[in-house]
């Protein structure tokens, strides 16, 4: 018998967070963010991954929290963690020494390297818009096993051929600076969008189209995006949500759509 | 000799400890934040504040709009899940009412700078950076060699405020401090400072401290000033006493978006009430009693000690 998939649209944060959580099968400790790896991260310990680890940089280690965490410093996130540290013991020791499988990052603009601008739209010294900055992020990049990014749109203005700024940059930028400093992380392996699933095989490599949502073909994503992206040969239509996913998602872990929108 | 007591309240540490143009950083991830000394700041009128805080939070939009600061040094600019700081976006996108410096690292650029103060070192190394467009944006993030041999290596400089404010659960009257739940880099950013002004939920007895060493973040040595002020992380939480206010960071956004909202507010809820107690009534008691938290005490420890001594004890 097969599992019941939902309809759900593919640009639904439901379908956003139940692609993001497959993404954590096999993985041991994540670094979880607020907003949709937050869903991402409680579906995935609900369905995928029950002895997934999270990981947050307000220094909570091993959180399971008994309610949806508005925030990464959020106090339920405290209360039965199995460790609170410092931020010099989490992003030294935890994060920079290699502790970190799995690190979600959102962005306003990503490009095909899978560096991520979370700081100006426009020229520094007079932005457009001033975004909030590095945060944990650029920390993230370089010392995570990986990186998830989720992104909320999917166009030439989130994923353009030149990012505004680099504010977490791919190992591949670190490698043209000099090639002795490239970090330990691979980077940016996926990037989630209301489009597709975009992956990156190789540390040194470009972004490729691995997955397209259902009603929607390469072409439309390649046209949405700000170069010409490559194509996974082996590209495929992205698993729709389980029904239990959605149901999970929307009638037990955020009941009040904080997230879900 | 009989430690020193230093219990005082906000507007004397305040008025005794920050002056204009000083470089003061108010500490507290998300947990902490010492929002009723930051408005004691603000009543007080100090200007020219070289701001430090890793995530300004709406403290900074507060601040800034008061006048008070003219340089921001932060890793974060925005409001945890409650969105933009409007008042921050309109210094930095449009200079209006007039531009605010800004001096940006990342979380543990920020946490190494305060390391580096707190261990009187020039610099702290650390391995982000490498590829990114923050040291072009600010030239104090630099590379070094390696004197081992290894790769170049991104450093930062030390981070030495005047004036390092924290809120904590707990301190007893000479000054040792007790905090739980996230702690941040407050530690790191009370050792980097000259001086240390800690609020309180409560003042204890030496020995409630002296039961419990390993929950000391500050001896009394790193503190200069403590005051007991309950409630005084409002907004944001004190883990165990009352959850943060997520209605008011909600509220905040759109009081954010307009100059003139946010200087009504800070005359109504700053300038209007002479301190926290003030606050806190104008906030209600239903309100209040809304942040409440349920009880989820640790198991106790036992640090055990010489069977000699009890004898003498008892």
């Amino acid at each position: 018998m097969s599992t019941p998939l939902s309809d759900v649209a593919p640009a639904s944060t439901e379908f956003l967070a139940a692609v993001a959580a497959r993404q954590l099968v096999g993985k041991h400790r994540v670094f979880a963010g607020v907003g949709l790896p937050t869903l991402a991260v409680d579906l995935a310990r609900r369905t995928v991954n029950p002895d997934v680890e999270l990981v947050y940089e307000s220094g909570i280690c091993g959180a399971q929290p008994e309610g949806l965490a508005e925030g990464i410093a959020d106090s339920v996130l405290v209360s039965g963690a199995a460790a609170v540290l410092s931020m010099p013991a989490l992003f030294g020791y935890v994060l920079q020494r290699g502790h970190v499988d799995v690190g979600f990052l959102g962005a306003a603009q990503v490009d095909r390297w899978g560096s991520l601008n979370t700081s100006f739209i426009g020229d520094w010294d007079k932005p457009t818009v001033r975004l909030p900055g590095a945060g944990g992020a650029a920390e993230i990049m370089p010392n995570a096993g990986e990186c998830v990014v989720v992104l909320r749109r999917h166009d030439p203005g989130a994923l353009p051929a030149e990012l505004d700024f680099c504010t977490s940059p791919s190992p591949v930028r670190a490698h043209q600076e000099d090639p002795r400093m490239v970090p330990p992380g691979h980077g940016v392996s996926t990037v989630i969008t209301p489009m597709a699933v975009l992956r990156r095989p190789d540390k040194l490599g470009e972004l490729e189209i691995s997955e397209v949502h259902p009603g929607l073909t390469v072409d439309d994503v390649r046209a949405a995006t700000g170069w010409d992206i490559p194509v996974a040969e082996d590209v495929r239509e992205t698993d729709r949500p389980t029904v239990e996913e959605v149901r999970l998602l929307r009638d037990e872990i955020d009941t009040v759509r904080l997230y879900l929108r | 000799m009989a430690t020193p007591d230093k219990v005082t309240d906000l507007t004397s540490a305040v008025a005794a400890h920050v002056r204009d143009g000083m470089t003061v950083a108010l500490e507290g991830f998300g947990h902490l934040i010492p929002f009723a000394a930051g408005h004691e700041i603000i009543r007080q009128g100090r200007r020219d504040l070289t701001f430090c805080r890793m995530t300004p939070d709406l403290l900074a939009d507060q601040m800034i709009a008061a006048g008070c600061v003219s340089k921001l040094v932060a890793s974060f600019f925005a409001s945890g899940s409650a969105g933009s700081l409007h008042e921050v976006r309109r210094r930095v996108e449009n200079a209006d009412p007039k531009p605010l410096e800004v001096e940006e690292y990342s979380h543990y650029g920020m946490v190494c700078r305060y390391q580096a103060g707190a261990s009187g070192l020039p610099f702290f190394p650390l391995r982000s950076y490498a590829g990114s467009d923050l040291p072009k944006l600010n030239p104090l993030i630099r590379k070094v060699a390696d004197p081992y041999g290894g790769p170049d290596i991104y450093v930062v400089p030390p981070l030495r405020p005047d004036v390092t404010i924290l809120h904590a659960q707990r301190a007893d009257r000479s000054g040792n401090v007790q905090m739980w739940g996230i702690v941040g880099a407050q530690q790191e950013a009370a050792y980097a400072a000259e001086t240390v002004i800690v609020t309180v939920e409560e003042i204890v007895e030496e020995d409630v401290v002296r039961s419990d060493p390993n929950r000391t973040v500050l001896p009394s040595h790193a503190v200069t000033a403590v005051v007991e002020c309950p409630g005084g992380a409002h907004p944001s939480y004190t883990q165990g006493h009352y959850d943060r206010d997520n209605a008011f960071y909600r509220e905040w956004t759109p009081i954010s978006r307009d100059r003139e909202a946010v200087l009504g507010w800070l005359e109504e809820w700053v300038h209007g009430v002479p301190d926290r107690e003030a606050y806190l009534d104008k906030l209600g008691a239903e309100r209040w009693a809304g942040l409440g938290v349920a009880p989820r005490p640790s198991q106790p420890v036992d640090f055990g000690r010489r069977r000699v001594a009890a004898q003498e004890a008892s």
